[in-house]
């Protein structure tokens, strides 16, 4: 299964020919874009008809970034999970770490079609800019990031990687300096240098084209797992999880089982403290329709129409909005979405690390915190395909301050490694792989 | 005759252009934006463009972002809005609002008109909401007798120009540069080219904004288009001089687009 053929074969989920999927999707932008977005939507048509593209994609997918990505059979990670199976979707295996790349390369190649020389994007956690800085090396073309300050701060790591790779990074310090403001900072971007500048969208939401586009070019997830799980399991999985920000890699693996209504999509959205106490980046659970950044969909607003403030400790999770693909899924109720907390991500974290040997990106992290709970639903006959979005090694700081195994304000690279090896002291300790007895994920005490 | 149309029409008859004057309502706060709009009026602003402050101004430069966060900060509602267009109102102002679109979305489209009608307002500019996407809008405009002033921009197409002067009522505002809003030294040579363009397919009213601060631009800008936005310098002039540095820049400004000394109708 190759990438090109969720790009190349509609999925029979379109949204209309302006972009609306139901009442959401659309273009609420300024008119100075329309032009710009006009091209990209005509480009992306021409090249999803052109075998050049749609080999050149195939290939970089294969002898670049690694398709296809694993799936691993987490035995003893379902232990925990009432004995169901949990089959994990290794897009952590991705070169640089994560889902990103399979957008990111399509956009790029479109980028070169299109006759452009300067790529702007905006990034969370990191992981988008990491993917589109690491295209425009491999493609030689100008990199500007955008990325807000708290975040350039918890994903230092993956600030360094960028400027590395030769991308420009932009730290945003307006508004609630998260992923939310570098947006509207590359929108002002493209708006004034349009002409010669892609916006390099890193999720399914935005104007039209950007939600279909980015779907698409993560369709390959889904497809291949599909029929992975198919030659491992001789079945379909009765359940598919994955973690909601702005819901690429979400969309990406739901869209191959849309049609299969005996598999439930199940999104996990970050619920930081806890939606009840109002920190939290839950958009789909606790927000209403309206129009952000480009569509009309989800988002968490206060009773004036002003975007609340969102809050994760996963900064990919930490955006008010949501693709609009997935507002329609919710409103037809063909996927459910649930929030999972810091505490419970956090745990499932620890709990990869110790039962399978993958330290899991904490965004990935609420998506297992959701398998183990959908496997104790379904018992020990159920089968649960995960999104294993991203690796987290630019989390080990943010864990490691979680766990108290270093102090806050100390890197785990300067901890001389004691801290780290000789366990936490804090309030939260990382114990030793916990009985699966308990039905409880049970191996963080906080 | 809209009731925008009006206002420029009256600027005609005087072979004057229009001065439209931009502040974000409740900055510095709900009762000092009333008086720096009011002083506005007095300096000779034609029209006012009040302002909704919003979380996420993606159109607007460094200059307005922060004094939406100004608002914002200081408790600025929406309702405080409507408070502010009556007040300019009833001093004698006329104004239509500036504000991206889901806030009205969040209000109801129905009832915002309504409530922006009853309290004076003649109308909307919208910088995030394209015809497109408006359906809701130009009936609610319809109904409540409201001006729609939707944006055209250097890169719009011939048809986009056509469709967008087409659902467009009051005036058409025409961006004179690609970029968000902040005062500029030069005003964009794209601007007397997008007007010419728009001209082709509507006989409204064009209105330029983007950049101008001076009433040497000013001057520049009414020479070729009928109404000169300003709104960025405002601001400034707000925050350095209060209500007498809005009422000094409102007449230099002022005195700009009447040098540009449009040809006056013939008397009948």
């Amino acid at each position: 299964m190759k990438a090109s053929e969720g790009i190349e074969t509609p999925s029979g989920h379109e949204p209309d020919e302006r972009g609306h999927f139901g009442r959401y999707g659309g273009r609420f932008v300024p008119e100075a874009l329309i032009a710009a977005l006009d091209e990209l939507a005509v480009a992306y048509e021409k090249a999803r008809a052109d075998r050049g593209f749609l080999d050149e994609l195939d290939r970089l997918h294969r002898d670049y970034s690694g398709r296809p990505s694993p799936l691993t059979d987490a035995t003893r990670l379902a232990e925990h999970a009432g004995g169901a199976r949990i089959l994990l979707k290794r897009e952590d295996l991705n070169h640089t770490g994560s889902h990103k790349i399979n957008n990111v390369l399509g956009q790029a190649l479109l980028t070169k079609r299109m006759g452009k020389s300067r790529v702007i994007a905006e990034t969370g956690a990191g992981q988008h800019g990491v993917a589109t800085a690491t295209a425009c090396a491999l493609l030689g073309l100008e990199c500007v990031v955008y990325m807000g300050e708290v975040d350039t701060e918890r994903q230092a790591l993956n600030v360094a990687r960028m400027r590395l790779l030769g991308a420009t990074v932009i730290p945003v310090k307006t508004g609630s300096r998260t992923l939310k403001d570098a947006i509207n900072e590359a929108l002002r971007d493209w708006v004034t240098n349009v002409d010669e500048t892609h916006y390099l969208l890193g999720t399914v939401a935005g104007p039209h084209p950007f939600p279909t586009m980015v779907r698409d070019f993560h369709r390959v997830i889904g497809l291949e797992a599909r029929e992975q799980v198919q030659a491992m399991t001789g079945r379909l999985p009765d359940a598919v999880a994955a973690c909601v920000g702005g819901g690429s890699n979400a969309i990406g693996i739901f869209h191959a089982f849309l049609d299969d209504p005996a598999v439930r999509l199940v999104g996990f959205e970050p619920g930081g403290d806890g939606v009840e106490t109002g920190r939290h980046g839950a958009t789909l659970s606790e927000g209403s329709p309206g129009a952000l950044h480009g569509a009309m969909s989800y988002l968490l607003q206060d009773t004036d129409g002003q975007t609340s403030e969102s809050y994760s400790i996963s900064a990919g999770l930490d955006y008010p909005g949501v693709g609009p693909e997935h507002a329609l899924l919710k409103d037809l109720g063909r996927a459910t979405y649930e929030p999972v907390t810091d505490a419970e991500a956090m745990d499932a974290f620890a709990l990869l690390c110790r039962t399978e040997g993958i330290i899991p990106a904490i965004e990935s992290a609420h998506a297992i915190a959701g398998a183990l709970r959908l496997g104790r639903e379904l018992g020990p006959d159920g089968i649960v395909l995960v999104n294993l979005s991203g690796r987290g090694d630019k989390d080990v700081d943010t864990a490691a301050k979680w766990f108290g195994m270093i102090a806050e304000g100390e890197s785990a690279q300067d901890a001389s490694g004691t801290a780290i090896a000789e366990g936490a002291t804090a309030d939260r300790t990382l114990a030793d792989e916990p009985s699966p007895a308990g039905a409880d994920t049970g191996s963080v005490q906080r | 005759m809209s009731g925008v149309g009006s206002v420029f029409a009256g600027c005609r008859e005087q072979g004057r252009g229009a001065l439209i004057g931009y502040l974000p309502a409740g900055y510095p706060t709900v009762d000092g934006s009333v008086d720096l709009l009011n002083a506005m009026v007095d300096g000779g602003c034609d029209l006012l463009e009040i302002g909704v402050p919003y979380s996420d101004p993606v159109m607007d430069g460094p200059t307005i972002q922060a004094a939406a966060e100004t608002a914002l900060r200081a408790g600025f509602r929406l309702r405080d809005l409507l408070t502010v267009v009556e007040r300019v109102t009833a001093a004698g102002g006329r104004a239509v609002v500036m504000t991206y679109f889901n806030p009205v979305l969040r209000y109801g489209v129905d009832a915002f008109a309504r409530d922006l009608a009853s309290a004076g307002g003649l109308g909307l500019i919208t910088p995030d909401l394209i015809p497109d996407e408006a359906d809701e809008w130009l009936a609610a405009s319809d109904a409540h007798g409201l001006d729609r002033i939707f944006l055209v921009a250097p890169s719009s197409t011939e048809e986009r120009i056509a469709s967008t002067t087409a659902a467009s009522r009051g005036f058409v505002y025409a961006t004179s540069v690609m970029g968000v809003t902040g005062a500029r030294d030069a005003v964009g040579g794209a601007a007397s080219g997008v007007v010419a363009r728009c001209r082709a397919h509507t006989s409204l009213p064009i209105g330029v904004g983007l950049g101008v601060r001076s009433g040497a631009q000013a001057a520049e800008v009414a020479g070729f288009a009928d109404g000169v936005i300003v709104g960025s310098a405002f601001v400034t002039a707000a925050e350095t001089g209060g209500v007498d540095g809005v009422r000094a820049l409102a007449t230099e400004l002022a005195d700009g687009v009447a040098r540009a000394g449009r040809p006056a109708p013939t008397p009948a």
